[in-house]
């Protein structure tokens, strides 16, 4: 072998081994990317088939239509009223601002919104519309239909928004709707959707959940810009029900007619607790809720002294008056302090101790027995029951009527009031006397019920149920519980003693020298009677020195006024309808509030006709849905 | 009868059909197989359908298939004495891309000749394979111990590696630099130099990582972290290996690999093919694909091991660590193990600069397996 052949072997000696050394490497590093491709494709597969899932899937929320909310007719007084909307397409169209010149041609846009469109599009991707403008009317649609071909990119769209019908009549006992903020965030993912409203006052709140359906989803294929590619599958959500609720509308509207500012009417079904009507002055536009408020509109709203945003029936507080009478005959009866034909002497005033207590009427009533007492509202007579019972057995029969107590009307924030008792007073680190128990005797003193309280006292004497005034009829098309007078339990005050009281009210209105004899309905609903209790509240104290001027309340300034009363129920002899009225600064009871509750009594039977009759037999047809007046 | 035969192709040359006959039809047919696979995965990446990726790509091969066979009749001693001439080109192609090169991507690495476009920085690693194996050749051991001998070699490697991480392209002028080192590696170079240029490298490092551009050191920050810029630089990355790792045992199946056909994955044809094999057809299908190009790296070593001359057996081991750098880049890329950088996976991704130079190197190998008992000098030592 030569020289060089040995070298050459030499070489090739060393070459083989390092090819195989370079080789092996090779090998090994291919053999770590198996490695690796075994560790993402397999030991972490999972968690990277779940990553591209996310990439794939788009899941969208549908929002179903909210439920309305129906007055006892079946009219719409919060319905859902179509929003027409231009929206732009900006990949659809060569040039955008040619596209949005033209559009301005045929429904003028301003330069801020022109400069807001601008930068939509300029955010968003080619392919996610733009709103141009919305609440578009029929005029301005059909133009835009017309010139569509010279519209490239321009989509017509229909979204809804909430409308309330009768503005301002039912606001505040529909509420309205906003959209939800932080704390009203439980979960419902429907609450994240752009463009939802929930319901922030009255109906709207206590329903939210029923009218607010469920949401449906629909999950879409996306690629990686976000184009949709195709729809995966689809959940329809569940539509919000219609809420059917006791109020008629056209008596509302009829009746807030009737009525000056600080006035309140309360018309219930007596018979089970329906409220039919529910009025006050002044009230607010739910509507503007939908776009938002103002500051400027806030403002107003809250300076106004007259508080259009409260709802006085339910929240507005009063002193009972010699409405309250009715308590004390009751309350009387039941602890037995006085007989019905135990007669009481009123010469215009009782002493006690130092202090004198007056009678309304200041010749006295002389002798009065318990019918008597009511319908000339002896004070002297009330004065002597109060003594006689006790302010713990007045404020027992209080509560049992529904005064001072929370009621379970649908509308959130409503006012329990106060009905005072001993404990109460003395929580004020002031001791409860005598005189205090005498002059709540007859409805003055630190009473403070709502105008709803005392239509659901008057239900409460009319039935002798425990009736509790509430709104809804129907969830969804299915009755509620509550619509017939079965429904609600016995008071479990004996019914002769009830009848006295009634007969006394009865009187007040019907018989001479009753406090509202001038009030009796009119003839022609056909001798249907009613029967009622008046009262007068005072707002400021009537000093001494006053008195012994002769003085006269018109005479005062408005705001001191006393607050005139009224309740009542009618027909006397199988009671449909239960009435409160309170006219702040009315000065008289018999003379600015049963005027107002007779007319609203006359109109509610000319309107109401059908309620004479017990009311429908659906409740049977249907079983009731499940409680969800709460 | 063999012997005879083998004596011709010594002695007198042999005819084309002799050669054809020593052509390994089985390597032909694992390149085929490969086509075939890329076919199918850019089937998908198009969309479900030929265009515009698979059938150009099948045209692509076919021609290549003939580049690859024409070359591999061309004799050995032919293209070893033409390897400087090659290198010289080779050169002067990468100085004319710096000077009037087309700019994609923001590197000049194109050039354009009418229908075809040649990426020189591909061609230049198989040139300088070449001259480096005849430089080599036949070179002695104490030759080869010789620093001195050494220096024009590794200004031969210097010049066109500078060239092309000028362009700038710093992983194709890393690739170069090692496949140069791998034939320096089989040459018989000493180990010890070896250890002197990598512990050199690791020192000057930190300097030349000062000198890289902004999106090649994006490309290192993003693959020590890359979610730290999800939508970013990063988002390759990310979405390549969600694609790879949602493909699991079996795969998606095929056309059903929805990274890849939602445009999650980006580069889907060229540089994430592969991401969209192992998306469609699971561990399975990748584990397979890289079976079959091991096999093409493992031919590429047997042709070394059996050729008779040292040029045949550097030529071989350069070029076949030339495609398993390929490989080995690519899918260490898309699997996320390595910074990304833009390398193709040739024979499988959709591009004509990168499936002709394979196939020329390809043709290469299969000249030196088909004349590897010619009879070399060395150029400058014809014995």
């Amino acid at each position: 072998m030569s020289r060089r052949q040995r070298e050459e072997q030499r070489v090739r000696g060393i070459f083989t081994r390092r090819a195989l050394v370079l080789g092996a490497g090779q090998l090994g590093l291919l053999g770590f990317l198996a490695h690796r491709l075994h560790t993402l494709q397999i030991d972490q597969g999972e968690r990277y088939a779940t990553l591209a899932e996310e990439n794939r899937v788009s899941a969208r929320l549908l929002a179903p239509p909210r439920g309305r909310v129906l007055d006892r007719e079946g009219r719409v007084v919060a319905g859902n009223q179509l929003n027409w909307r231009v929206l732009l397409v900006a990949e659809q169209t060569a040039d955008v601002g040619a596209t949005l010149e033209t559009f301005s041609k045929l429904v003028s846009l301003t330069e801020q919104e022109r400069a807001r469109i601008e930068r939509d599009v300029r955010r968003r991707r080619r392919f996610v519309p733009v709103i141009v403008r919305e609440f578009l009317s029929w005029e301005e649609m059909a133009r835009i239909e017309l010139n569509a071909p010279d519209l490239p990119g321009i989509l017509i769209d229909v979204g809804t928004t909430r409308i309330y019908p009768e503005g301002e009549h039912l606001a505040h006992v529909v509420g309205y709707v906003a959209p939800p903020a932080e704390r009203d965030m439980d979960g419902d993912p429907l609450l994240e959707l752009p463009g939802i409203r929930v319901g922030r006052a009255g109906v709207e709140r206590h329903h939210d959940l029923a009218l607010r359906g469920r949401a449906g989803a629909v999950r879409l294929e996306v690629n990686a810009v976000g184009r949709v590619i195709r729809e995966l599958d689809r959940r329809e959500g569940v539509q919000g029900q219609d809420v059917q609720i006791s109020i008629d509308a056209e008596l509302q509207k009829s009746l807030r007619g009737r009525i000056e500012e600080g006035t309140s009417v309360v018309l219930m079904d007596a018979r089970n607790g329906e409220v039919l009507a529910m009025a006050t002055q002044p009230s607010f536009d739910p509507n503007i809720f939908n776009s938002g408020v103002s500051a400027q509109q806030w403002r107003q709203w809250t300076a106004n002294r007259a508080t259009p945003l409260i709802n006085k029936p339910t929240n507005g507080l009063y002193a009972p008056g010699s409405t309250f009478k009715m308590v004390m005959m009751l309350a009387a009866l039941e602890a037995r302090v006085v007989t019905p034909g135990e007669r009481i002497f009123c010469p215009g005033y009782m002493d006690l101790g130092d202090a004198r207590f007056h009678c309304w009427h200041r010749p006295g009533h002389g002798h009065v027995d318990l019918r008597q007492s009511l319908k000339v509202s002896c004070d002297v007579y009330y004065y002597e029951v109060a003594k006689r019972l006790g302010m713990d057995r007045i404020a027992a029969m209080s509560r049992r009527l529904g005064l001072g107590v929370p009621l379970e009307i649908e509308l959130p924030g409503t006012r329990a009031g106060l009905v005072p008792s001993r404990e109460w007073r003395q929580a004020q680190g002031r001791p409860w006397a005598l005189g205090d128990t005498v002059v709540h005797g007859i409805g003055q003193g630190f009473y403070q019920l709502t105008p709803l309280s005392l239509a659901t006292m008057t239900a409460r004497l009319a039935t002798g149920r425990a009736v509790q005034p509430h709104l809804t009829r129907a969830i969804g098309g299915r009755p509620v519980r509550g619509t017939r007078p079965e429904d609600w339990p016995s008071l479990g005050i004996p019914e002769p003693h009830l009848r006295l009281v009634r007969e006394a009210m009865w009187a007040v209105v019907n018989e001479q020298g009753g406090t509202a004899r001038l009030s009796r309905l009119p003839a022609e609903l056909g001798g249907i009677q009613m029967a009622g209790k008046t009262g007068t509240t005072q707002v400021r104290r009537i000093s001494r020195e006053q008195r012994e001027r002769g003085f006269r309340v018109d005479q005062l300034p408005r705001e001191w006024r006393p607050h005139a009363l009224f309740v009542a129920y009618a027909p006397h002899e199988n009671p449909v309808f239960a009435v409160s009225v309170v006219v702040e600064h009315g000065t008289s009871g018999s003379a600015a509030a049963a005027p107002l509750a007779r007319d609203v009594l006359a109109e509610a039977f000319q309107r109401l006709r059908p309620l004479h009759v017990p009311p429908a037999r659906v409740a049977e047809a249907a079983p009731p849905a499940r409680e969800l007046r709460r | 009868m063999r012997f005879e035969r083998r004596l011709l192709v010594r002695e007198r040359g042999a005819g084309v059909l002799e050669k054809l006959w020593q052509i390994p039809w089985i390597f032909v047919l694992l390149l085929c197989a490969l086509a075939a696979v890329g076919y199918v995965a850019l089937y998908s990446a198009g969309g479900g359908s030929p265009d515009p990726y698979a059938g150009r790509h099948a045209i692509r091969f076919g021609f290549g298939l003939v580049v690859m066979l024409s070359i591999a009749l061309v004799d050995i001693r032919l293209v070893a004495r033409l390897s400087w001439l090659g290198y010289a080109v080779g050169v002067g192609l990468l100085v004319l891309v710096a000077l009037h090169g087309n700019v994609g991507k923001g590197a000049q690495r194109w050039i354009d000749l009418g229908p075809l476009q040649i990426q020189p920085s591909e061609l230049m690693k198989i040139l300088l394979v070449l001259a480096l194996a005849s430089w080599f050749h036949r070179a002695s051991w104490e030759r080869i111990g010789n620093p001195l001998f050494l220096i024009p070699p590794l200004v031969a490697v210097l010049i066109p590696a500078a060239l092309i991480f000028k362009q700038p392209n710093l992983g194709n002028a890393l690739i170069t630099l090692m496949v140069a080192g791998a034939v320096f590696f089989a040459a018989g170079v000493r180990l010890w130099k070896f250890a002197l240029v990598l512990g050199g490298v690791a020192l000057a490092a930190p300097i030349a990582y000062e000198q890289l551009h902004d999106y090649q050191r994006a490309r290192i920050t993003t693959f020590l972290d890359p979610e730290s810029d999800p939508l970013g630089a990063g988002y390759n990355i990310i979405q390549s290996k969600i694609a790879l790792g949602s493909g699991g045992l079996w795969g998606k199946g095929f056309l059903q690999g929805t990274q890849g056909h939602l445009n999650f994955l980006p580069e889907k044809q060229t540089d994430f093919i592969y991401t969209m094999i192992a998306e469609e057809f699971g561990l399975v299908g990748a584990l397979a694909v890289l079976a079959l190009l091991a096999g093409v790296i493992l031919f590429a070593f047997l042709v070394a091991l059996r050729s008779g001359h040292q040029f045949g057996r550097l030529v071989a081991v350069g070029l076949g660590t030339n495609y398993f750098l390929y490989v080995f880049v690519n899918v260490a890329m898309v699997t996320g193990a390595i910074p990304v950088g833009g390398v193709p996976l040739p024979l499988i991704s959709h591009g004509g600069s990168a499936m002709l130079t394979a196939m020329v190197g390809f043709g290469l190998l299969l000249s030196v397996h088909v004349h590897r008992d010619a009879e070399l000098g060395a150029p400058r030592d014809p014995g």
